[in-house]
Formats: C-alpha cells, sequence, structure tokens
C-alpha cells in the first residue's frame, strides 16, 4: 500500500476492483465503513460477482474476469476527454510534458520494437527524447505531439464505452456511472483510494492492469494524498516483509537487484542502477545504490567484504533468465532440479495445474519440507484417493518433513499491507520436538559449513565467510537478526559537511539509510528497514496509538518502513508552492518560517528543501515525478493494452481483432509444451474465477477446527441463467472440468453471479472458492490449482488464476 | 470480629475497603462459597499478531503457566487487541479461531522422513534430519555449481537445488533463510509473493 489501512478513514471515494475487502481483509475493510459513517465516502465495486463489498457498496458494476485494462483503460479515456483531471498535478507532478523518443509507436496492437520469435520487445524506443544538457526534453504547455500526454490521449481515444462494454460485458450505463463517480475526485480537495489485491495480480496482464489503476489516480491526483493511493491489500501476514527482504529470485534485499551475467564489472553492474537525475533539480534517490548494496555485503560477508575484492561481488550467483517458481517447476519437470526444499510453502495447492506440480515434483530426488502443519505437498507422494491419485511405489523422492513453530511461538516481526513492521512475542511452547524456523536453517547450514571446512568443495568461499555472529549459533535470535537487518556502523560515521561530528559511533545501530555509506563502515541487511531497531531501541515494538493530529497516521505504532513514513509520496499531497491540496486534511505542509516541511506524517522528501527549489515529489525516479509512459520498465509496453486471457471465451481482441498475434499478451513466457494445455471455448465455454472465502484461508486454515466447521465442503458458485441451461439445482454435485482436469463439488446456484453480454454473445462465470484438499479437518475436496493454466504475467510471473475456461455437468 | 457467611458477603459487597477485612485475616471461619473468577484474570497474556492476512491485527494470547522453567504454557484462548490502531480489538472469522490452528490435531511434531519408493513416514532425529539433508545438499552443489557460463563469466550459481520460502514466516526468519539461500548462490528461490 502507498498509503495504509486506518488512513483509508480519510478518503471520499473508495474504488474496490480486483479484490474483495470485506471477505478477505474484514478487519481492514472496517475503515471503509469508517469513512462512509464519518466522511459520508462512497464505496464503488468493479467485480465479476456481487462479492461482499460489493453488497454494501453504494454502486457495484459487473466486469468479465481478465478484461480490466479495457475497462480502466475506458475510464482514463472518459477522464481526458470530459477533462476531469487534476490538472496542477498532472502538469507538474507527472512525465505528461516529457516528449517521446520518435521512433516509438503503436500499431496493431504491437508496441514498437516485438519479435515475434522471441515474444519479446527490444525496448529500447521506448524512451524520452534527451536534450544536449542530458536531460530529458519537455513541453510543459502538454501540446506537443510527441509529449506522454499526448500519446496517452491518442492511445485510450480506442477504449470508448462501446468497446469498454463490448469486452468486459458492463452495460454502457454502468461503466458511465463509475466513470462519473470517480471523475468526482478530480478536484483539488478530493481523493478516492483504490483497494485492489490477487484479482489483479492473477493474470498474464496483472502488473499493467495495476498500472492502469495507478494511472488513473495519477490523472485525478490521488497519488500522496491521505485517503488516497494505490492500495495493494497483500495476501499473507508478511509477504510484504519478504518481498521487501528480496527473498525472490532476481532480488535482492531492500528490491537491489541480482546482476546478470553479462554483468561483470561491478562499476557498471552500480552505475546502471544509481539513476541519475533526468531533470534539473531532481533527487533520484537511487543514486546511492552503491551504499545500500556495499553495506548489504558487509552485512553478510564482514571482514571478507572489502574494496579490494568489489565487496565479495563475484559471490553473488549471476542470472542467464529468471529462476521464479513456474521456471523451476518448468526445469524440474524436464529432470534438471534435483532437490527443493518447501518453508512453509504448499506448491501442491498453490502453483498451477496441479498435474504438472505433482509430475515435477516426483521428478526431485529430495524434498525438504519445514511447516508447522501436515500439507499437501509433503504428501504429493501419497495416494489419497480421487483427491490424489498416484502410486507411491512408483516415486523415488526422499521426503523429510520437519515440524516448525507457529507464530504464537516465537518472537519477531511481521510487515502488513501498510508497510507498518510489527514486532510480536512468544506465547507458548511448540507442540512436541517442533523447532523455530530460525534454528533449522541454522541446524542445515552449519552442518554444510562443517563439511566445507572438512572437505572442500566447490566455491566454499561465501559459506565459510558468511557472519554467523550469534550468541547461540545454532539458534539465532530474532532479536540479533533484526539488528542486523536495520545495520549498524562498523566505525565512526561522520557528517559529510562536517567530518569531525560523529553521527554514529562505531558498534553503535544506525538511526536510518541517511546514516549508510559506501566505504564499508556501515553494515545492513535491508536498507529500507535501516533505523528499525536504533539506538533508541527496538522501534517495531512501540505501542503507542496516539494520533495527536487526527488523521490517523499514529507515527509512534511500531516501525513503518521507510523512515517510519506512513504514506508514500505525500509531498504530492501540496502543492507546489508546498500548501496542502485540502488544508482540512493536512499531512504535511512546507514551513518556512522553520525552513522544513513538518505535519503528521515523516516528509517523503528532502526535510529542508523549499519549493521554489523546484525538486519534485517522486524522489525515487530520476524523472522526479510519476510516469504514465512506462518507458522501458514494463515487459508488454509503456502504456497498458488489453489483452486476452490465454483461455479466453472470445476469437479475437476486439481492439486489435485484425491480429492474432495479439489476442493474448504478446509478451508473456509460454513454456512449448504448456501451449497445447489451454483449453478452447469451444470444449470449454464459461470463465472461470477463484477466490477465498472469509472463514478460510488458504489451505491453512481447514486445520483449525472452527474453520472447518465453517465451511466444511468443497463448492462452486455458478449463475441462475446457466444452472438452469445446464439442468442443474442447489445442492447438485456437478463436475468443473479444464483442459487439464476436473474437479467435483457441491453446486451454488447464485443471482450474485451475472451472465453478461460479452462481444455480441452470452458469457458466463463460474466461481471457485479454493480452500480444500486432502489434508486437514474439513471434508476432503480437490485442490482447486488442477484446473489452472500454467502461465504468468509477462513481468512478475504470478499464475493466471483468475480467468480460465471451464465447462460444468451435473454429475 | 464475628461475621456470618451472610454477613460477610454483604460487607464485601460494599467496597474494596471492606473486602480488604479479609486480607486482614478476618475471614469467615466456615468454606467460602465463591463466584469462580474469569480465567483470564490469572492468564498470561502475551501480544502477537495475527498470522494470515496482511491487515496485521493486534491479538491478545492468554496462556496457562507463567512462562517459568518448570512449567508448560498452553495458550486457551486468543482475542483482538483493543490497542490496536488498526482492528481496535476486533478479529475475523479466521482470527477469532485461531487457537484452533495453534493447537490443530494436525500439527507437526516430530521429523519424519519417507524413503524412496516408500509408503509411509518413519519418526528420525533432528541430528539424523540435519546431517542426511546436509549431505544431500552439499553433494548435489558440488557436482552441479557453475563457477563461469559458456563466455568464461563468472556466475557462481546452483540451479539444481532450489527453495521456497514462507510468506507468513518472520522477517527475521525471512532475513537469514536469503542470507543462506544466496551464500550458497541458489536462484530457484521465492516466496508466496510469486504467486
Amino acid at each position: 500500500m502507498t498509503n495504509h489501512w486506518v488512513d483509508i478513514k480519510n478518503t471520499d471515494l473508495v474504488l474496490i476492483m480486483g479484490g474483495n475487502a470485506a471477505e478477505a481483509h474484514p478487519c481492514g475493510f472496517k475503515w471503509v465503513t469508517e469513512a462512509k459513517a464519518h466522511r459520508k465516502a462512497r464505496l464503488v465495486v468493479v467485480d465479476p460477482r456481487f462479492t461482499r463489498s460489493a453488497a454494501v457498496s453504494d454502486y457495484y458494476a459487473p466486469i468479465r474476469a481478465g478484461s480490466d485494462i479495457a475497462f480502466l483503460g475506458g475510464v482514463i479515456n472518459y477522464l481526458l476527454t470530459h477533462d476531469k483531471i487534476h490538472h496542477e498535478y498532472v502538469k507538474n507532478y507527472t512525465d505528461s510534458s516529457f516528449l517521446v523518443k520518435d521512433e516509438f509507436s503503436f500499431e496493431n496492437g504491437l508496441f514498437s520494437g516485438y519479435d515475434p520469435e522471441k515474444r519479446s520487445y527490444d525496448r529500447s524506443s521506448w524512451g524520452y527524447q534527451i536534450g544536449e544538457d542530458g536531460y530529458a526534453r519537455v513541453d510543459p504547455t502538454l501540446q506537443h505531439p510527441r509529449c506522454v500526454f499526448q500519446l496517452m490521449k491518442a492511445h485510450y481515444s480506442r477504449y470508448t464505452p462501446e468497446m469498454v462494454s463490448t469486452v468486459c460485458g458492463t452495460p454502457q450505463a454502468a461503466f458511465l456511472k463509475v466513470c462519473e463517480t470517480i471523475a468526482e475526485t478530480s478536484a483539488a480537495d478530493k481523493t478516492m483510494t483504490i483497494m485492489y489485491a490477487l484479482g489483479w495480480t492473477q493474470h498474464s496482464v496483472g502488473s499493467q492492469m495495476i498500472r492502469t489503476g495507478a494511472m488513473v489516480q495519477l490523472l485525478l491526483g490521488n497519488i500522496g494524498a491521505p485517503g488516497g493511493g494505490m492500495n495493494a491489500l497483500r495476501g499473507h501476514s508478511n509477504i510484504q516483509g519478504l518481498t521487501d527482504l528480496g527473498l525472490l529470485s532476481d532480488l535482492l534485499p531492500g528490491y537491489l537487484t541480482l546482476p546478470r551475467d553479462a554483468e561483470q564489472n561491478f562499476g557498471a553492474y552500480i552505475d546502471k542502477r544509481a539513476s541519475k537525475p533526468l531533470r534539473p533539480g531532481q533527487l533520484s534517490y537511487w543514486q546511492n545504490y552503491n551504499k545500500f548494496h556495499v553495506s548489504l555485503m558487509k552485512a553478510w560477508f564482514g571482514d571478507a567484504a572489502s574494496a579490494e575484492n568489489n565487496w565479495c561481488y563475484d559471490w553473488l550467483p549471476k542470472m542467464d533468465k529468471g529462476y521464479d517458481l513456474l521456471q523451476v517447476f518448468e526445469d524440474m519437470g524436464q529432470g534438471k532440479v534435483n532437490g527443493y526444499v518447501c518453508q512453509g510453502f504448499n506448491p501442491l495447492g498453490s502453483a498451477p495445474c496441479k498435474v504438472k506440480v505433482s509430475n515435477s515434483l516426483s521428478k526431485l530426488k529430495f524434498l525438504v519440507i519445514v511447516d508447522p502443519l501436515a500439507t499437501e505437498t509433503s504428501e504429493f507422494w501419497q495416494n489419497h484417493g480421487e483427491y490424489n491419485d498416484v502410486d507411491p511405489t512408483k516415486i523415488q523422492t526422499e521426503v523429510f518433513r520437519l515440524p516448525s513453530t507457529c507464530f504464537a511461538e516465537e518472537d519477531g516481526s511481521l510487515i502488513n499491507s501498510g508497510r507498518w513492521m510489527q514486532w510480536h512475542w512468544k506465547g507458548a511452547e511448540p507442540p512436541g520436538d517442533a523447532k523455530g524456523d530460525q534454528e533449522i536453517m541454522a541446524g542445515i547450514f552449519l552442518r554444510i559449513r562443517a563439511l566445507y571446512q572438512k572437505e572442500g568443495g566447490a566455491f566454499p568461499d561465501p559459506i565459510l565467510n558468511l557472519t554467523w555472529k550469534h550468541k547461540v549459533p545454532s539458534s539465532p535470535a530474532p532479536e540479533e537478526l533484526a539488528r542486523e537487518f536495520s545495520g549498524k556502523a562498523l566505525k565512526d560515521v561522520t557528517d559529510p559537511k562536517d567530518p569531525t561530528r560523529v553521527l554514529v559511533k562505531a558498534g553503535e545501530q544506525l538511526n536510518g539509510f541517511g546514516e549508510l555509506r559506501d566505504d564499508g563502515s556501515t553494515s545492513c541487511g535491508c536498507w529500507i528497514f535501516s533505523g528499525a531497531w536504533s539506538e533508541k531501541g527496538n522501534l517495531m515494538a512501540r505501542r503507542d496509538n496516539a494520533d495527536p493530529f487526527g488523521i490517523g497516521q499514529t507515527l509512534n505504532w511500531a516501525f513503518a518502513w521507510p523512515a517510519n513514513r506512513r504514506i508514500l509520496y505525500n509531498r504530492a499531497s501540496c502543492d507546489p508552492s508546498g500548501k496542502p491540496y485540502d488544508p482540512a486534511r493536512k499531512l504535511i505542509a512546507w514551513d518556512a518560517g522553520a525552513g522544513k516541511w513538518t505535519g503528521a506524517d515523516v516528509p517523503d522528501f528532502v526535510a529542508d528543501s523549499a519549493p521554489e527549489n523546484g525538486m519534485n515529489p517522486f524522489i525515487m525516479n530520476p524523472e522526479g515525478v510519476a510516469r504514465f509512459f512506462a518507458v522501458d520498465k514494463m515487459a508488454e509496453g509503456p502504456f497498458p493494452e488489453h489483452y486476452e486471457p490465454f483461455e479466453t471465451p472470445l476469437a479475437a481482441n476486439p481492439l486489435s481483432p485484425g491480429n492474432p498475434m495479439v489476442r493474448s499478451s504478446p509478451a508473456a513466457r509460454v513454456f512449448k509444451d504448456d501451449w497445447a494445455t489451454f483449453g478452447k471455448a469451444d470444449k470449454f465455454p464459461f470463465v472461470a474465477t477463484t477466490y477465498r472465502l472469509t472463514e478460510h484461508f488458504h489451505f491453512w486454515t481447514k486445520h483449525a477446527r472452527l474453520n472447518a466447521i465453517t465451511q466444511p465442503e468443497q463448492f462452486v458458485e455458478i449463475g441462475e441463467e446457466l444452472a438452469k441451461a445446464k439442468g442443474i439445482k442447489a445442492g447438485d454435485h456437478v463436475r468443473v472440468k479444464s483442459n487439464r482436469g476436473h474437479i467435483v463439488a457441491v453446486a451454488v446456484v447464485t443471482k450474485r453471479i451475472m451472465s453478461l453480454n460479452v462481444n455480441g454473445k452470452r458469457t458466463h462465470t463460474v466461481g471457485i472458492p479454493l480452500h480444500w484438499g486432502f489434508m486437514g479437518l474439513a471434508k476432503n475436496g480437490y485442490l482447486t490449482n488442477t484446473l489452472t493454466p500454467f502461465v504468468g504475467d509477462g513481468n512478475t510471473q504470478t499464475p493466471e488464476f483468475k480467468a480460465f475456461l471451464v465447462d460444468v455437468e451435473k454429475v | 470480629m464475628q461475621v456470618t457467611r451472610r454477613q460477610f458477603f454483604r460487607i464485601c459487597a460494599a467496597g474494596v475497603g471492606s473486602s480488604s477485612l479479609a486480607a486482614l485475616g478476618f475471614a469467615p471461619g466456615e468454606a467460602l462459597a465463591e463466584v469462580r473468577t474469569f480465567k483470564l484474570a490469572q492468564a498470561t497474556e502475551t501480544r502477537n499478531t495475527c498470522p494470515y492476512c496482511s491487515v496485521g491485527c493486534g491479538l491478545l494470547m492468554y496462556s496457562l503457566g507463567d512462562k517459568s522453567k518448570n512449567t508448560e504454557t498452553a495458550i486457551f484462548h486468543i482475542e483482538g487487541d483493543p490497542d490496536h490502531p488498526v482492528n481496535r480489538g476486533t478479529l475475523c472469522p479466521k482470527g477469532a479461531a485461531l487457537v484452533d490452528f495453534v493447537r490443530s490435531p494436525n500439527r507437526l511434531k516430530h521429523p519424519e522422513y519417507r524413503a524412496p519408493g516408500s509408503k509411509e513416514w518413519k519418526r528420525i532425529s533432528w541430528d539424523d534430519a540435519f546431517d542426511r539433508i546436509a549431505r544431500l545438499l552439499k553433494d548435489d552443489r558440488d557436482k552441479n555449481f557453475i563457477a563461469t557460463n559458456d563466455k568464461g563469466e563468472t556466475v557462481n550459481r546452483w540451479l539444481t537445488t532450489g527453495v521456497l520460502a514462507a510468506s507468513a514466516a518472520s522477517n527475521e526468519t525471512g532475513y537469514v533463510t536469503h542470507k543462506v539461500v544466496r551464500s550458497m548462490g541458489i536462484l530457484g528461490f521465492d516466496n508466496q509473493a510469486r504467486v
């Protein structure tokens, strides 16, 4: 979230799309209710189903699963053609005035630079025109035909209300009603918040759906404002933290990135990431990349990391390609992976296409499960009848199942969606011989290190030199690890303006990432967390819920990264002269007397940079402003374009009907054998989408008795129209089939799933909750990923769980 | 001071000042019939965070046992933390049932091993599990580690073993896991944020 849960109370309008907060995040959703009750805020829900969020909304519009870019592109077109944008914000705080290279083009559904063989783009034409002074060229009048504003206007002019209705199935009147409501927040003193979740991420064009939402918010001037923002309602309790800590194939902690093979030169690796400003007077904070990187390497490799060996640069693995979950299961299926460790992860249920996942796991030599519960993955080799019909004698994988503690049995911190790092405390011992995850990692690692010490082996240096300064090496304490990622001074850290002034003494915890250095004098395991544990103590454990400004920022509750800042880009809540756009909701403002930015939040800005200096609010971007034009950052192109899901009821993409190459995303990676597994509309005519129920959390709560009682048995939801056509009554058992497998479940026949007119054809949706499996206290059921296709988003490789094709029949 | 049971209760009902009479030793000679106090009043309260979704609701966990060395703590009740700025004491149907997760009969209690082709688990010790896993990992790494690619560029990666980390695990677990995994050169590494 750019903002956070409590801040939702400051909004005028809530758009829930690609999520269902009332059901999946009930205690956070209460802040929507708060805004409705106390600010007269309205709630608009756009969803394929009339969800629990829709049930308490002021307005609901139905949409076909997977068509959100078409809808939001239509909103952009509406805002531009009706002149309902926040002009001052768009002109000053976005790249709308930047001129784009002449070579950039968009034609017939494709951007310039496409290579159909590689299914990817040469992105070199996707950039700004750079002037002789080295800065991007701009036209502040926004009239130049190559400026971002004009290109964007032209691009989305195709997304007419008629086109939106054709693609999305949303009745035109409903679409226009949503547009009108959203457009009201273009007023400088009105804000809208967008709340989304996996309903946007789990598509082959999921990242671009989210971008389109962000573009709408930028046009309205709603990013940085209290009650505004793009608010990802993350799934798991610490999925934010694990993302921040970079536990993804291509990342390092704090959104630093692993090098590619060709990046053999350390200086060039840093320079590429330490972007210089693209406009005069801009901060471009990533210029400090080297400080973050060197401090990380000092945290990991201690004295072994020195300027002479480029801070152990060669010790980091380099990537020839991405090794995301889908790539790894593809490789595993081809017999290229021997070992796999699942720490609190149940891929048999949560990776797409169960049959492929199961076959892949069966090719492993060994599998290590670390979990508090008996997961399906831990028994992928066991025959569980129709729900897991395998022959154990034919599966030669050695499997270890190690019991770990759960939340109640450990100390530590979790990061919620609002980036709050909250400490929690142990309340009981774990059952039996279960051990904490840190102890288990240490148990494995220290034995491997001992083997390398004894026997030698392949490149042992990083293993032998990994810092491990724990009182009890076999059980690193959470406090020790938290202090390590927060960071400390290895030598005295002095003030760059006055080298005689010591800011932090050697050995002390740092106050924040502003104190990080690139000369090896600081160590910090995750720069964005820096200051979470300073000499003041563990700030994550703070429990003062005072809200002195009455605007819900509670700065002394826990610690929010970065720098305890609660709302990102909050400089943009003020006009260029530093005055809040809405004085009644003042977050920060320029205090000319004091010569600094002050207010209810930690300013997301250089604290003493006066407005007249012309520094812009988006300090992480080299432009200093937010981007409508994503330059070369996105796989599919700089402007989001609607592409159909890989399994679609449509024969062509209505936006580019003549080009079969762009029916679905031309830039999504599809493995060779998976093309044949995609189903077609003649055999699988219905759109399916998966989701969670409020009583359950993935495959986890079916092990808890009360949850197993409240939702005991697997069901699917179908609309009345489809039920009638298929002769299905409520309570019947139905078989739902995709081209990859089938599930059997009880049919819930409901008005909540409407049939829509899409591209002139009646289109039905099947809703599939995902909680059941063959382990647990609830009645056994089918893992729903039995049905889902093995394809992911072109940027993130997040699987397309939210839109695919099925057939339904009565059993 | 002699009081009957009935008089005693009347004095107690008059307020805290009177009930301190009992503390001074003026208790009635007979056994007391007393309304049982709330179990929560004697419980140890521990603050925690809900492990399910990302709202991060504050929890109060109540356990018997005072965490001293010779007692076993057992959590018997979990409720929302009223001081927490986000959830203000509320919990959803998942959070409200958390005690059933902590005490689920499906909690794993001992390290187990399933041999190739076997139909069953066998209990093993932690030491045996760690030793065997370390051996398997090291042998695979030594055999398949790629120090340089075809072009002779230094790449130092290990692709034949992968790791999935847990996005319900703490930052501290995540941090130490990342450190260990990258030190070995593993690239096939993700958490639930990928899906």
